[in-house]
């Protein structure tokens, strides 16, 4: 099952090398991974999607937790949360198919943020699922380059994730 | 305040962490502060021949003091050399601080001469590492490198300094830090009362009842109360290659070491018990053999201080996350507070079986009718040479399982040993670091032909210091344990498994200065061992025994097998 981890890091130069090294390390996999600065300058927020069955998910939160660094953890995945991936994708856009891009866009809320001649860039944000449904719908033969963020995640409601 | 350049810095809160020896090696990045330490006395540094000696003699000075040991070396080579000996001291959970130099600051990343990524090196085999990156913080920088070291889960850390960190004409602030704070590193300080109590009730109903106890304990500084409740409950006690010592070898309710070497009693009474409590081991592969099959019957409790050590390997009913020692007094007090007590009629119906099982196997081998010995019979002798009182380390192969097995260690820190990495080398240097801060305590390392040469070197090294460690060394002319893996799987053929052109040891260690002995049949090994430990006993001594080659190992846990699948001889399967 997939899961959403979320840390809050130490800002120092090498945390992240200590993450990315322990999943290469212990054979684990990451999917995506973004690393961003906080409201809190000594702190960097970081969510990355895994897959595995209870055991070794519990492993891999045990590990994370393990390293100095690593000052809060959780598994958004657990609970109720939000979780977004953004994403910019260039397609080949020529003759009929600019006005059936355009409208298969709106329809999944993206904008077109670039256009030339024959190619529109459509800038895109949801769930993963939602990500590759756009795709799919658009038909991947038209699709020039991708590019995604990764998941970035929070929880609903109250719950947060601080110190 | 005081003004102090960065090496002073680093010297003087090596001090003040408690630092009595480093073990190193130095080199050009290192040479600031190498002058800092010429012009004190307080820290002393021990000049070893190869960096992985530095990091061995550190480990061994650690698992027998308890405290972390502290290596010292220069950047590049100097580095990697001691990634042998970090990862040795990580994967046995042992307290060390290695320092090693690093190129100016503005040439990292530049392939600068003798640079290379130490932090990146080192980072999987690590507790913790600290780059500096201003002068004024290495003060604290050392004060959390040994707060991380030697709490928790001990483990190594490296701290990594580039050489403009340490300029001796550029002065700044000296303040140790009086007290150490981490937010992100809050080590437990005691184990779940709810979980304590569920684990005492198992233990008083228990009718077939097992303690396996390891490197945990003796970490903890708790054998007195590993001991304490093994005796009150009347439970058998097994330990780990890490836990042997922490509860007595001769004691009577101590029924060997467990594992794919461990006793016919041991495993056998590991896999028909019904509760097992597990104190500071890890369920590690060469305890377990076939994790599917590990103890069918038995409800695991588990007391550990790594939560990810739980349910790792095996799930455990009862887990309980905290220090051994502190655990194990909450259990005496709840026991104290009882009124239960154990079913004493399941208990000596137990140790009935027990005893049977004791004289299944009895740890019996065959003598030869030649002069030439077996292996075991050295121990033996070695064992009652030394009263049962030496501090052994050892190196990997079939002697370190033999001294496992048949010497029998009644005190905890006393059995020294590379158990997790399986480090060849390691034994020597271990001695040299035990013997350096136990001067009138015997130290006997048991090695093989094959792994004291990955670090005979280090003669000339105790020479110069004085250490006359005494080095026992079973001669059979073959990476014994190798030899026995293809006997027994690859119908004997012995690829790349005989030691050819072996040197005469006793003429090499009087080049180095020092005293050889050589015993080739039995008759001689008693005025051998009378002349190593009276004659020559503030001298190095290097006793090459002559031992069997033919020889294996039993038991030997059957491959994929539970833990009751064993050969016991060349011949005899359970």
């Amino acid at each position: 099952m997939r899961h959403i981890i979320s840390i809050l890091l130490e800002n120092e130069p090498g945390a992240l090398s200590r993450v990315v090294g322990l999943f290469a390390q212990r054979g684990y996999n990451i999917e995506t991974l973004t690393v961003a600065p906080t409201e809190d300058n000594t702190l960097s927020r970081l969510t990355m999607t895994t897959s595995g069955d209870d055991r070794k998910i519990e492993q891999i939160t045990k590990q994370l937790n393990k390293l100095i660094e690593v000052v809060k953890l959780v598994d958004l995945s657990e609970g109720p949360h939000i979780e977004r991936e953004l994403m910019l994708i260039k397609v080949k856009a020529v003759g009929a198919q600019r006005a059936e891009i355009k409208r298969t866009a709106d329809i999944f809320r993206g904008q077109i943020v670039d256009v030339s001649a024959s190619v529109y860039t459509i800038q895109l944000t949801g769930t993963s699922d939602k990500l590759e449904a756009f795709i799919e719908a658009i038909g991947a033969g038209c699709v020039l380059e991708t590019v995604r963020t990764g998941v970035s995640g929070i929880s609903r409601g109250e719950k947060i994730l601080s110190l | 305040m005081e003004l102090l350049s960065g090496g002073e810095m680093l010297v003087r809160a090596l001090h003040e962490s408690g630092v009595e020896y480093i073990y190193g090696y130095p080199g050009g990045s290192l040479l600031h502060v190498y002058d800092a330490l010429y012009k004190q006395s307080a820290v002393k540094h021990v000049l070893v021949r190869h960096e992985q000696a530095a990091a061995h003699m550190a480990d061994g000075y650690a698992r027998a003091t308890g405290k972390p040991g502290v290596v010292m070396v220069t950047s590049g080579p100097g580095a990697t050399n001691t990634i042998t000996g970090i990862a040795t001291a990580y994967t046995d959970s042992i307290p060390m601080v290695v320092i090693s130099g690093q190129v100016m600051s503005y040439l990292v990343g530049d392939d600068a001469f003798q640079e290379t990524d130490m932090l990146g090196l080192s980072r999987p085999i690590v507790k913790h590492s600290f780059a500096v990156r201003r002068p004024e913080d290495i003060p604290e920088i050392v004060a959390k490198a040994f707060h991380i070291a030697s709490t928790g889960r001990p483990g190594p850390v490296v701290i990594d300094i580039p050489k403009d960190m340490t300029m001796p004409n550029e002065r700044y602030e000296y303040a140790y830090p009086k007290k150490v704070k981490l937010r992100s590193y809050t080590p437990p300080q005691r184990g779940h009362s709810g979980q304590i109590k569920k684990a005492v009730e198992l233990l008083l109903k228990a009718k077939r009842p097992v303690i396996y106890a390891g490197g945990g304990v003796i970490i903890d500084g708790s054998s007195d109360k590993l001991r304490a409740l093994v005796d009150r409950m009347d439970f058998p006690c097994t330990n780990t290659l890490m836990g042997l010592g922490s509860y007595p070898g001769t004691g009577e309710r101590f029924v060997g070491m467990l594992g794919m070497h461990g006793t016919y009693e041991a495993n056998m009474v590991m896999h028909h018990a019904d509760v097992v409590l597990a104190i500071g081991a890890r369920f590690d592969d060469r305890v377990t053999n076939a994790t599917s099959k590990f103890c069918p019957d038995a409800k695991i409790i588990h007391i550990d201080i790594d939560p990810s050590c739980i349910s790792k390997t095996i799930i455990v009913d009862v887990p309980i996350v905290g220090p051994v020692g502190n655990v194990l007094d909450e259990m005496m007090a709840l026991l104290d507070e009882s009124n239960e007590v154990p079913d004493a009629e399941a208990i000596a119906s137990w140790w009935k079986q027990i005893n049977e099982w004791r004289q299944r196997h009895a740890m019996r081998y065959e003598k030869n009718d030649s002069q030439l010995m077996k292996p075991q019979e050295v121990i033996e002798a070695i064992w009652a040479a030394t009263k049962g009182d030496a501090y052994v380390t050892s190196d990997v192969g079939q002697h370190q399982m033999f001294a496992a097995q048949y010497y029998k260690f009644d005190k905890p820190n006393r059995w020294i040993n590379s158990g997790g990495l399986g480090t060849m080398g390691f034994g020597f240097p271990a001695a040299m670091g035990v013997k350096m801060n136990f001067p009138e305590e015997m130290v006997v390392c048991v090695t093989g032909e094959g792994s004291i040469q990955m670090n005979i070197q280090e003669l000339s090294t105790c020479l110069q210091y004085g250490i006359p460690v005494k080095i026992l060394c079973l001669n059979n002319g073959s990476l014994g344990m190798v030899r026995q893996w293809q006997d027994m799987n690859y119908e004997g053929r012995h690829s790349h498994s005989y030691m050819e052109s072996l040197p005469d040891f006793i003429k090499l260690v009087e080049a180095y200065g020092h005293v050889g002995i050589r015993v080739t049949g039995r008759d001689e090994l008693p005025q051998a061992l009378e002349d190593t430990f009276n004659k020559y006993n503030d001298r190095l001594v290097f006793l090459d025994v002559a031992v069997d080659p033919e020889e294996h190992v039993y038991p030997m846990q059957v491959p994929a097998g539970s833990m009751r699948d064993m050969w016991l001889s060349k011949t005899e399967r359970t």
